[in-house]
């Protein structure tokens, strides 16, 4: 246990100092929220409903922000560790291949604390935002179910989106319909109703909810629940897609091939 | 003679070795499907905060959206030559850079009207917006201007990556602004007055509001004016891309960093 413990911290550790040191990963992250939380305050400010208010803004593109992370970051992980010809490595070493994955998958979705710190930073600066959290100690609770719950869904798109020739695709392809369908920076109850099942079984759905209760008042317990529940059912669903990527590719010797 | 050559020739050789990566898996996740989706986040956000009416935002964020080919396209012309270690026997070549950076502006501007075309439509049938039929003539050519300014901000963004190497990310901040100033979606006269300020000096702005007009059913005599100033502006950053690569490629050589990743 305490040896899974450590590869994952240590794992964890690299990449997110890896990820960090990366300008496109980190620019993106912090810049484009707040590119959607300048709109969207402005949206709501000049509209007639305004009452959702900047830290809903915030809040919402900041979760943009940690959704784009493990998008781009997850979803061409194994691709990338091909290109960089680490991918033998990763596969051969003793650990089994998801103690390896989850690390880079969680650190993925970690670097989308950027996101959520440069937003409420961009609205304590420039609006003056007040960050006086109704539930802090379950915000902090809430952040960090929700990082791991999209870490956990990565590790899924992570061993799914390697099957296709072009990952950056799918990636691209599934960007604006999760801020959409998740309810990001927007009420769920305009949507269509055939929309709420897929909106209840992604996690940044329950991570918002989970933020914003924490944040300005509202029981945060449900969706930090959900967030777990969530957890558990993509790190089952994951555990087996990697599994089957890893039969299948030793077997048909195409591991590394791009 | 050779000048007309490499301008088409040039200019058509240099796309289809764009779509040798922008191949259909990329194409239309990228700029067929994406851009109708953030007509649609935006549609959401603007009832959810009862802004403006759906038609506000279709005209808004197809037009905007001939930013993504405009600029991750041009600036491609530059990083994908240096990719592919071919920026400097490009550079080193006795050709006219105007009719060799134009000529691949060309098919840019031709993708991005498609794009924006395409996304208007989609935006329009998705979310039940009617237009008046007689303004679709106007509007066509609102999305050619449109496209042609934006390509002259991104052949400034191909020039600024002979020095900035994250052109991706100056891509993606460019298309982020662009978001905001050009009144895609909040309205100008919402935005601070310095913001109004810059908004008029960005491409896209311009045809945001004609398109705007035409679809409210004004006739096109009446926006030849906002359309006279997107030309321009698309015409001043075509000439500042053009000038700017000059300097780039001069400073490029004096210190030896073309290729440098």
């Amino acid at each position: 246990m305490s040896r899974a413990f450590r590869l994952f911290w240590t794992g964890w550790l690299f990449n997110m100092k890896n990820l960090t040191m990366s300008g496109f990963f980190i620019l993106n992250a912090t810049i484009m929220p707040i590119f959607f939380a300048t709109i969207a305050h402005y949206m709501f400010a000049s509209g007639s409903r305004p009452g959702s208010g900047l830290l809903y803004a915030s809040l919402g593109a900041g979760m943009m922000g940690i959704w784009s992370s493990v998008l781009f970051g997850s979803g061409g992980l194994i691709q990338w560790q091909r290109w960089q010809g680490t991918l033998e490595y990763v596969i051969s070493v003793p650990p089994r291949l998801i103690e390896v994955v989850l690390p880079m998958t969680v650190a993925t979705a970690s670097i989308g604390l950027y996101s959520i710190a440069s937003t409420l930073l961009w609205g304590r600066l420039i609006f003056g935002l007040p960050l006086d959290f109704i539930h802090p100690a379950w915000f902090v609770v809430a952040l960090v179910a929700s990082i791991v719950s999209l870490g956990l869904l990565g590790l899924v798109l992570s061993s799914t989106f390697v099957l296709l020739r072009n990952a950056n695709s799918m990636s691209n392809l599934l960007e604006y319909p999760v801020w959409l369908v998740t309810g990001l920076l927007i009420s769920l109850s305009l949507l269509p109703g055939w929309t709420r099942p897929i909106s209840w079984i992604l996690a940044p759905t329950w991570g918002i909810r989970g933020l914003r209760q924490a944040a300005v008042g509202g029981d945060p317990v449900l969706p930090i629940v959900m967030c777990v529940a969530l957890g558990l059912i993509y790190l089952t669903i994951g555990h087996y897609t990697l599994g089957y990527f890893e039969v299948r590719a030793r077997k048909s010797g195409t591991l590394a091939l791009r | 003679m050779n000048s007309v050559r490499l301008f088409f020739v040039g200019g058509l050789t240099s796309y289809r070795a764009l779509f040798y990566w922008l191949s259909p898996t990329i194409y239309i996740p990228s700029l067929i499907v994406a851009p109708i989706f953030q007509i649609l986040l935006f549609a959401y956000i603007g009832r959810s905060a009862g802004l403006e009416s759906d038609v506000f935002y279709v005209t808004g964020n197809a037009i905007q959206y001939a930013a993504i080919p405009c600029l991750f396209a041009m600036s491609q012309t530059v990083s994908g030559e240096r990719y592919q270690n071919t920026l400097s026997a490009i550079l080193v070549s006795p050709a006219k850079r105007f009719p060799l950076f134009v000529g691949r502006a060309l098919p840019v501007m031709g993708n991005a009207f498609f794009v924006s075309a395409f996304s208007f439509a989609a935006g329009c049938v998705i979310l039940g917006v009617s237009l008046p039929a007689g303004s679709i003539p106007g509007l066509a050519v609102v999305i050619f201007i449109a496209a042609f300014s934006c390509t002259g901000l991104g052949l400034t963004n191909a020039a600024i990556s002979l020095r900035v190497r994250e052109n991706a990310v100056l891509s993606n901040v460019i298309f982020g602004f662009l978001l905001i100033f050009t009144g895609a979606n909040v309205p100008i006269s919402e935005l601070p007055a310095w913001m109004q300020d810059v908004s008029h000096v960005l491409p896209l702005t311009h045809a945001i509001q004609a398109a705007r007009d035409l679809a409210a059913g004004e006739p096109f005599s009446d926006v030849t004016g906002l359309l006279a100033t997107e030309l321009g502006i698309g015409l001043a950053y075509l000439a500042g891309g053009l000038v700017l690569l000059r300097v780039f490629e001069w400073q490029g050589r004096k210190h030896a960093t073309l290729e440098q990743l």
